[in-house]
Order: structure tokens, then sequence, then C-alpha cells
């Protein structure tokens, strides 16, 4: 008796779990890699002048102090990271011999060509743009946070202490400034060339050809090429990525296993109902005999004396 | 056949001293979510970009979820596969998930950010098919709808003729006929609903844990899987007869009325059953993985090792055991190991497992937050004593003495 309920209950689960995987639906990239704009950081040219975090604020109307005071260089005894003040930070890397001096390291989203924040949005308030930023819809959102769990580079930022309407903050890439034809404000206020907006594509070409026209110059790595399916921001550096705090991250999207299982349970709902038709089923084959003989309301919940 | 008949309002005096206690504990919970809405989750909470959940999404949510798994559990032995013989365990579960979703969703609201948007995933134009959370949303906010119109026949019963309204004493006629209408209907489609549950529940619980998947490089490898899902599910399915077993068990302390063993013992048999197969799913997964070698000492590892003894391996044995089956005191401890052992599970899977990049100190709550999750549960359990002292939900079978 025990078993054959058991095994009642095992086959019915699987039957959802089996219907899943036989529809087990394709993932694909929303975008097409080669058609997105992106941004191309050269860490060896940059100089921590940090005038980029000042222009970042000052485009998306955030509460910016001066540009003088960015001359402030004792910001850099902490690692700091972007936050819900400011979408981009310079940190410093004392001691790395590359450069015989100091290497300054941007950082920001990282605009991913396969967003795990977007495929975690319940609300679809962060969205990609075909042509490659990934942006927030404040007014979609319900604050739940799941984009900031996905991320793997940590970097949605939350207003944990605004009461009513907190925003998850985090670099659009300037998306109001590309819309009029300008580039990002990081990328044109940057005086030296550590910073190149262009065609993703494009970039790639540039940094390949700046690593192997300065031989030993730079790691052989373009950080963002690859990682978890290419983002468009791009990094090269002459010192290993993960020496400059830059997670060691395989080439496999993250997103494409859970929408394959999630597109596989909901796909059309044909494993929900055939589940539901055959959980019917059992219910009709193993009523008791008595039962269906002895009264009109048998399958009833409600029974009366 | 046993039927509801035989349930009955418990008709016994509220208050004692241990409700007292609790009441001033779901008091304390409601003040301090009160400050939350006025001053934000920065202040009574230590969430911060690198945890942005914390044990209100872990606990509330994640093990809320969980435990009210006796619900469409038990709907499935009982309803679909006739097990007519624990039909005293049915209203009970019901009454368990109807509240377990109630306070989970309330647990949600304080959490979310915006609150006020938490409809949003009803608008087409806002769905996202690749996100688990959204299809948690979908079938929770469903679930939840089905579990209040199981309830109805359990209130019809009760008022179908004595509807009493203080002030609409005109409404009290028409109340009366459409309860009665509902009472002597609703039974022939009631098996839609029923159906319905059990399949909303296969697809939530699985999500919450298709949920992490996600996640894979911020998790550590003891716990993130590809499956996941299947594990939460098996988890779930595992949980929900204990779940039954020890709230019944409490009640019947409560209420000073007989432990129902003659019950609560053959229906413990299924447990080791479900329980084995989700430990044997978890052990193959690891297995096939190759990632034994993590157990290696550090903390993540200790939280594994305990989640997996005593919550796992240790009630799995017990509840082999026919001896300890019919002992209410050892029954209730073995079944409650499990309870804790999944709420176990989800906290490691939501917060242990999760390795920020740059947080550096790991996240612990606040007094606020554990007041606030505590004081939930309170409120549960207050609320769940009201309705089965003024509704038919418990056997009533008053111990002699
Ligand atoms: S870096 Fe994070 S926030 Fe930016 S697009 Fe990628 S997943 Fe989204
Ligand atoms: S917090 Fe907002 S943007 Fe982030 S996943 Fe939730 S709804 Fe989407």
């Amino acid at each position: 008796m025990q078993r054959r309920d058991f095994f009642k209950f095992m086959g019915a689960s699987g039957a959802l779990l089996s219907g899943a995987s036989v529809l087990g639906a394709e993932h694909q990239s929303k975008i097409d890699p080669d058609n997105v704009v992106g941004v191309l950081t050269d860490f060896t040219e940059c100089i921590g002048c940090r005038e980029c975090e000042w222009a970042c604020k000052n485009a998306h109307e955030m509460a910016t102090p001066p540009l003088e005071s960015y001359k402030d260089k004792s910001v850099f005894a902490n690692y700091r990271r972007p936050d819900e003040t400011g979408f981009t930070v310079v940190n410093r890397f004392h001691e790395k011999g590359c450069t015989q001096t100091d290497l300054d390291v941007k950082v920001q989203c990282m605009h991913c060509n396969d967003p795990a924040c977007v495929s975690a949005c319940i609300v679809a308030a962060l969205e990609k743009q075909d042509f490659g930023p990934v942006t927030y819809d404040a007014w979609k959102c319900i604050g739940c946070r799941y984009c900031m769990v996905a991320c793997p580079f940590e970097i949605p930022a939350y207003e944990y202490n605004n009461a009513l309407t907190p925003i998850v903050q985090k670099c659009d890439m300037c998306i109001s400034r590309l819309d009029v034809g300008k580039i990002p404000a990081c990328v044109e206020i940057c005086p030296r060339n550590a910073l190149t907006f262009g065609k993703r594509s494009d970039l790639i070409k540039v940094a390949r050809e700046k690593i192997a026209d300065n031989p030993g110059k730079y790691v052989n790595h373009i950080y963002g090429e690859t990682e978890l399916g290419g983002t468009s921001w791009l990094f090269i550096s002459c010192e290993p990525f993960d020496t400059l705090n830059f997670p060691k991250l395989e080439q496999a999207s993250v997103v494409t296993l859970p929408e394959s299982i999630q597109h596989g349970i909901f796909k059309y709902f044909i494993p929900p109902a055939m589940f539901y038709g055959l959980l019917g089923m059992i219910m009709k084959l193993t009523k008791p005999d008595s039962e269906t003989a002895d009264n009109t309301n048998s399958s009833s919940e409600v029974h009366h004396d | 056949m046993i039927d509801h008949a035989m349930a009955a309002p418990l008709k016994h005096k509220y208050f004692t001293p241990g409700v007292w206690f609790l009441t001033a504990l779901f008091g304390s919970a409601l003040l301090i979510a009160l400050v939350r809405f006025i001053f934000g989750l920065g202040l009574v909470t230590n969430l911060n970009n690198g945890y942005p959940w914390g044990i209100w999404i872990a606990i509330d949510v994640a093990s809320g979820v969980a435990l009210a798994a006796g619900g469409f559990t038990s709907a499935f032995l009982i309803h679909i596969i006739h097990k007519e013989k624990f039909e005293a365990l049915s209203r009970p579960a019901l009454l368990t998930a109807m509240l377990g979703y109630t306070f989970v969703v309330i647990g949600l609201l304080v959490d979310l950010g915006r609150y006020y948007n938490v409809w949003h995933p009803l608008l087409p134009v806002m769905w996202q098919g690749n996100s688990a959370l959204f299809e948690v949303g979908m079938c929770v906010m469903t679930y939840i709808t089905v579990l209040y119109i199981e309830f109805i026949p359990i209130v019809a019963e009760e008022y179908r003729n004595r509807v009493n309204l203080p002030i609409l004493k005109f409404l009290n006629r028409p109340m009366g006929r459409l309860l009665a209408f509902l009472d002597s209907k609703m039974g022939k489609f009631m098996f839609i609903f029923v159906i319905l549950g059990v399949v909303l529940s296969f697809m939530h619980q699985s999500s919450l844990g298709a949920l992490m998947v996600l996640v894979k490089t911020k998790m550590h490898p003891l716990w993130w899987s590809p499956v996941l899902a299947l594990e939460f599910l098996l988890s779930a399915i595992a949980v929900g007869f204990p779940m039954i077993i020890v709230e019944s068990l409490a009640a019947s302390r409560s209420f000073k009325m007989k432990p129902e063993m003659s019950i609560l013992t053959p229906f413990a048999r299924y447990v080791p059953i479900l329980l084995g197969l989700y430990l044997a799913t978890r052990f193959a997964d690891l297995t096939i993985r190759e990632v034994w070698h993590y157990v290696d000492g550090s903390l993540e590892s200790r939280f594994f090792v305990a989640e997996i003894f005593f919550g796992g391996l240790l009630p799995f044995f017990m509840l082999l055991s026919e001896k300890i089956r019919r002992s209410p005191k050892w029954l209730f401890i073995a079944a409650l190991l499990v309870v804790l052992g999944v709420v176990f599970n989800r906290i490691n899977v939501y917060l242990v497992a999760f390795k920020p990049l740059y947080v550096s100190a790991r996240y612990f709550p606040t007094i606020w937050e554990i007041l606030v999750t505590l004081g939930f549960v309170a409120g549960l359990i207050l609320v769940y004593r009201f309705i089965v002292i003024h509704l038919p939900v418990i056997h009533a079978r008053r111990d002699a003495s």
C-alpha cells in the first residue's frame, strides 16, 4: 500500500519535471554582440584624476561636489565601490610594478551581453537595449533586490534609507546622452586615452592591436571579451585582473541554465497543464469504489449528517 | 468513513500567559514594521549592497513557503489518492497553509522597497518570463486565492444558519443564504481547486530553488546546484507531513487534547520515504558534481554538515523506527528536526552559501529583523488559535482527564 502510494506520488512529480526537460527550451542572447556599443578602458593610461566620477554625477543630476575637490587623493586609502551616490569609482592599486607607479582602476556596470540582472528582474524594470546599455525603469520596480543578488559583478546599489521611493542605482552608459548623439560623460571628460567609446567589435580589435603592438606592456587578456558571455565594457591592463579585484569568471553566460529551466516549465503552460490532467486522472482512478457507488456528493469536501 | 462532520470549534479560552507573550511579540513586530515603513529598510536591517537579502527573505518568505507545504502534500494524499483515513489532518493543514502564505506575503511586503508595486507582475506589459521570481510571484498570488477558496466551506459550515452581523442586520439573511448555497454546492467543484493547488505548489516550490541557480558565481558549491529547483521541491514535499505532525501534537498539547496518535503514527511512515528521496537526491547531486571535498572544516561546511545531519539523516533514521513513530514525544522531536532542517537549508542557500564579492563583513540580522521574523510567527500562531477556537478545523477529542 505504502509503496504504491509512494510511486504514485513520485510519478506525478516526475511528470512535471520531465515535461520540463523535454521542452527544455533554447536560450538565445537577446542582442547581437557585434552590434552593441561599449567602452574600452586602458588602465595603463589612467592617471586617477577621478574627473570621470565628477562628470558621471553631474550628468545624472546627482549631488556633485565641485570638480576641485576631486584632486584630493586621500580617498584612495580605501577600496571603494560604485553605490547609490555614484555610479563609477576609480581605485588606486599601489605597488603594481608594471607602471612603475600606481595602477588606477575605474569600475562601473559592465553592461553585460547576457545581463543576469535583466534575467532576474521580476517586472522587466531592467532592460538590455539592443545597442548595448542596460537600463532601469524605477516606475516598474517593486524593490525586491533580486537584481542585486543576481549581478555577478555586484554592481546595482540600493537606496536603503529611502522609505518611500527607493531606487536601484547603477551606470546606464549615459543612455540619455547616447540618445542625442553624445558619448558617455566619463569618456568625454577623460583627459587621457584611458576610455574609448565605440562599437564593441571595433573596441576588441583596438584592444588586440594595442596588446600586439606593445609586447610586454599588457597582460594578454581583454577582460569582458568572453566573461560570462561578454560585456559591453572592456578592459586591458598591465596586471592580471584578479589582482585588481575583478572576479575570475568562466565564459558561459550565467543566465543560460536558469532561463532554460524556466522556459521548460513555463512554455505554453504545457507541462503544468499535463500535470493537472495527470493529477485529475489519478484522482479518478484511485477513488475507492465504495464511495463512487455509495452516494451523490461523494467527492465533496463537505459532508452533511 | 471519517469526515469533516467531526471537526468542531474548540470553544477554548483564548488568552493564556503564553498567548499574552505571543501577543506582545507580534505587537513589537508590527511596531518595528511601522518604523521600517517610515524610515526605510536601512534603519532596521543590516542589509547592504553586498547582502541585498536577509532573514526576511530567507526565513519569512523562503522558509515560510516551504513550511506551508503541508497544504498541498496532504491535499494530494487525502483528496487525490484518497487516503481518507487521514481526513482529520486535512483542515488543520489547509489552515496552516492559508495562514502561512498570508504571513509570507505580509513579510514580503515589509521587505519590498516599493511594496505598493507588488501587484505589478500581474500587468502583462511587465511580464518577465525569464525570471524565476516572476513565476514564484504569479503562483503564490494564485495559490493564496485557491487556499482561501478551499477554506470557504469551513466558514460556511459553521455560519450558514446563524449569520449574526452586529450592525448590518439586514444582511444576515442573504449572507446566510449565500453561505448555505456555497456549503451545498462548493463540494462539487472543489476538486478543481484541490488539483490546481498541487500544480501551483509544485511550480513555485521548485522555482524558489531555481531562483538561486542564476547566482552561481556568488554561491558556495555545497549548495549551488543546477538541480536546486528539484531539491527545493523534494524538500518541500518532505517537510509537509512533519509540519502537520508538529502542529497537530502542539495543538493537542495546547488545547489539552489526546494526541491523535492513531492517525499520526501511520501518517509518519511516509516521512522517511520522502525525506530519504530528498537526501538521496542531495547526495547524488553532490557526488556527481564532485564537491564533497568542500567539506573541509570551513564555516560553510560546518553549517552544511549540521544541516544534513540534524535536519536530514538523524530524523530519517529516527522515523524508520516504529517505536519512535508511536511515541508522541519522540515523534514530535523527529518531525521538528525535519522542519528545522528545511528552515536551516533555506537559510543556508539564501544566506550562508551567498558570498558577496566586495563586502567582507558577513551579514548578521539586527535584533529588529529577528523580532519581526519571530513576531510574525507569533502572529500566525495567534490567528491559528483564534480560528480553531471558533471554526470547525480540529477534530476535537478532549482528554478525559
Ligand atoms: S554588471 Fe551587473 S548590473 Fe551591470 S549589466 Fe551586468 S549584471 Fe546587470
Ligand atoms: S529591485 Fe527592481 S529592478 Fe531589481 S529585480 Fe527587483 S523589481 Fe527588478
